[in-house]
């Protein structure tokens, strides 16, 4: 290990080389890509996804999981456009609202009655969409933003040519730093991903910091849905499936282990970015099928979560 | 005091062993007296086909779940068998099925090696298969419905053995296939042994790689068949729809029938009756009327609820 002092730099940091390559060759070989309007166009398409992925890196450092974000995430749009009617503090405190509930009853089941994760958030995920389907006539009622509404100007508004969800994202990811890497909720969050046990032996408050890691992750993903309708002026039911996947996928590309006890925000948001990139330049390529997306982000994932694991082996041998 | 407690052990692992089966019994009785027509043979055979994919798919999970693994690939390798299928028809359906089988498994060696021999989590091994596998079906396919003339292949989804349904009766033949398989073979033995504890199984010199990977070759396996026999019965290959979120009604039906999460244990007939019983309490709220979205929370509180319940066992 001592004469290989660059493994763990490319385990932590791969997935900003990987995106930064990308982006590179992408610049030369398709002119359309390198330009202000597609960056700005990645940026705020990413930034949705990102909240989820941020939430998600805070859950997966503990060691947890969480199923249940692409239902909070469409829950959150649904009430947020249906509550617009009523302003935009109606609309933002009744997505916040209900996802905060979701992740309070998340929070509570895992970190009380010790149930795994994936199966918890599996059921609220179903119970998400159940509640979802009953309050939109069984999905064939979709709410809209009244065209007037101040709420749409916070999916849609811009400073500086770039979109508030961006703004907003990029605050997100640097308060998440900073909670992560320099507060006591932070230190736990790692401390339980490493070994539940030794954290609670330690007397660290385990049981409110995983409620608080489950709450954060559905604030977030309810916070995102809302700013998703928001800018869309609806609130689309079908959204955020499959949306779970996308955050883990992101999360883990960007070097947070799995199994939990470590991990940063830097290297999500460059994972939720490679996904964002490889989307749009299937785009640009144009003659290219849709579905070759799904299969290219299937195989990057295998790629650097063997790489990791393979790195990770070396690495305690 | 302690009898006390004794009591709510043994109430609990009953509950655990015969729960599914008593609720599933009280559904079949409430529905004898509620439901009008709900004992017609057809009612009984709509169910049953209706239930049988899952149950195909939940038998293979039941296996990978036994080894404290899980597969959230199965929705995928079922679209890429339905979506192999139509191109091979031309060579007959033996052929086609045969070709459509091998693709699923496939897909769960790509799986298995990947868990077994890199050591990646079957979460995320799995993960990259379900993102990739439905995207390549799509491509496969190039994202088009096909229609199935094939009449062998159709007959497979439309035709009954005495009144026994012939997707019922693959459901039925693969159930007691398993269940002889986790009972009576040596890989049976050792796919437990390895779920329930997997550095003693290899310092006992069982062959722990071998073993985890034929699980994940079996689940492909099992989900590809479902996924020809899925698309007999919708007499065309969906490769966009076929399976979606499979692996949510087959994880459920293991874990309500009462296999841990944490392996070590496989109840094969508690998971055709976990997947009875939602299939059952999806028909009852269909019959009388009462929204998707009601049964969707109900499935929440059955899968706490079983979870709860197997977590006891554990403590």
């Amino acid at each position: 290990m001592t004469n290989r002092p660059w493994l763990p730099l490319v385990r932590r940091y791969g997935s900003v080389v990987v995106l930064a390559l990308v982006v590179v060759v992408a610049s030369f070989t398709f002119g359309t890509f390198a330009s202000f309007d597609n960056f700005r166009n990645i940026a705020i398409q990413s930034s949705f996804p990102a909240i989820v992925a941020l939430g998600m890196t805070f859950v997966i450092i503990s060691g947890g999981i969480d199923l249940s974000v692409g239902s909070v995430f469409a829950l959150g749009g649904v009430v947020a456009a249906y509550g617009s009617r009523w302003g935009t503090g109606a609309a933002l405190g009744l997505a916040l609202g209900i996802s905060g509930l979701f992740g309070l009853i998340n929070g509570l089941l895992i970190a009380r009655t010790r149930l795994a994760p994936f199966i918890v958030t599996l059921a609220t995920l179903l119970a998400g969409r159940g509640l979802l389907l009953s309050i939109t006539e069984e999905g064939s009622h979709t709410y809209l933003v009244p065209r007037d509404s101040f709420f749409t100007v916070l999916g849609q508004g811009s400073i500086f040519g770039i979109g508030f969800p961006v703004w907003l994202t990029v605050v997100l990811f640097l308060v998440a730093g900073v909670v992560l890497h320099r507060t006591g909720f932070g230190q736990s969050t790692f401390a339980i991903g490493g070994s539940e046990e030794a954290a609670n032996l330690m007397g660290l408050p385990v049981l409110r910091t995983k409620v608080g890691i489950y709450l954060s992750s559905a604030l977030l993903a309810g916070l995102s849905g809302a700013l998703n309708a928001a800018r869309l002026s609806s609130g689309v039911t079908i959204l955020g499936v499959g949306l779970e996947l996308d955050a883990i996928s992101a999360v883990v590309m960007g070097g947070t282990l799995l199994t939990g006890g470590s991990g940063h925000a830097t290297g999500t948001l460059a994972g939720v970015l490679l996904l964002g990139v490889i989307q749009n330049l299937i785009n640009q390529i144009g003659t290219l099928n849709s579905s070759y997306q799904a299969v290219i982000s299937g195989l990057f994932l295998v790629v650097v979560v063997t790489v990791q694991t393979v790195l990770g082996e070396r690495r305690t041998r | 005091m302690a009898e006390q407690r004794m009591d709510r052990a043994r109430m609990i692992a009953w509950l655990q062993n015969y729960g599914v089966y008593v609720a599933v019994l009280a559904l079949l009785v409430v529905n004898a007296i509620i439901t009008p027509h709900f004992f017609s043979v057809a009612n009984i055979q709509t169910q049953a086909v209706q239930v049988a994919p899952v149950v195909i798919v939940a038998l293979g999970m039941a296996l990978v779940i036994g080894t404290e693994g899980v597969d959230l690939s199965v929705g995928s390798s079922m679209a890429l068998a339905a979506a192999v299928l139509p191109l091979y028809l031309g060579y007959g359906a033996g052929v086609a099925m045969t070709i459509a089988v091998g693709v699923g498994a496939v897909a769960g060696l790509i799986n298995g090696a990947l868990v077994a021999l890199v050591g990646i989590q079957p979460i995320l091994a799995t993960l990259a298969l379900l993102v990739g596998g439905r995207g390549l079906a799509l491509v496969i396919a190039d994202g088009q419905l096909k229609q199935i003339e094939n009449p062998a292949l159709l007959s497979l989804g439309a035709e009954d053995i005495a009144g026994i349904p012939i997707l019922v009766a693959f459901a039925l033949v693969l159930t007691l296939g398993v269940a002889l398989l986790v009972k009576k073979t040596t890989f049976g033995r050792q796919l437990v042994a390895v779920g329930d504890n997997r550095v003693a199984s290899q310092l006992a010199g069982l062959p722990v790689r071998r073993v985890l990977a034929l699980v994940y070759v079996l689940s492909g396996v099992f989900a590809a068949l479902a996924g020809v026999l899925a698309t007999a019965r919708l007499t065309a290959s969906d490769p966009s729809s076929v399976g979606n979120l499979i692996e949510l009604s087959a994880i459920t039906s293991v874990v309500v029938g009462g296999t841990p999460l944490s392996g070590g244990r496989i109840r094969v007939v508690g998971t055709v009756m976990g997947a009875l019983l939602m299939q059952l309490l999806r028909a009852t709220l269909i019959k009388h009327d009462l929204p998707d979205s009601a049964g969707q929370m109900i499935q929440a509180a059955i899968i706490v609820l079983a979870v709860y319940l197997t977590r006891e066992r554990a403590a």
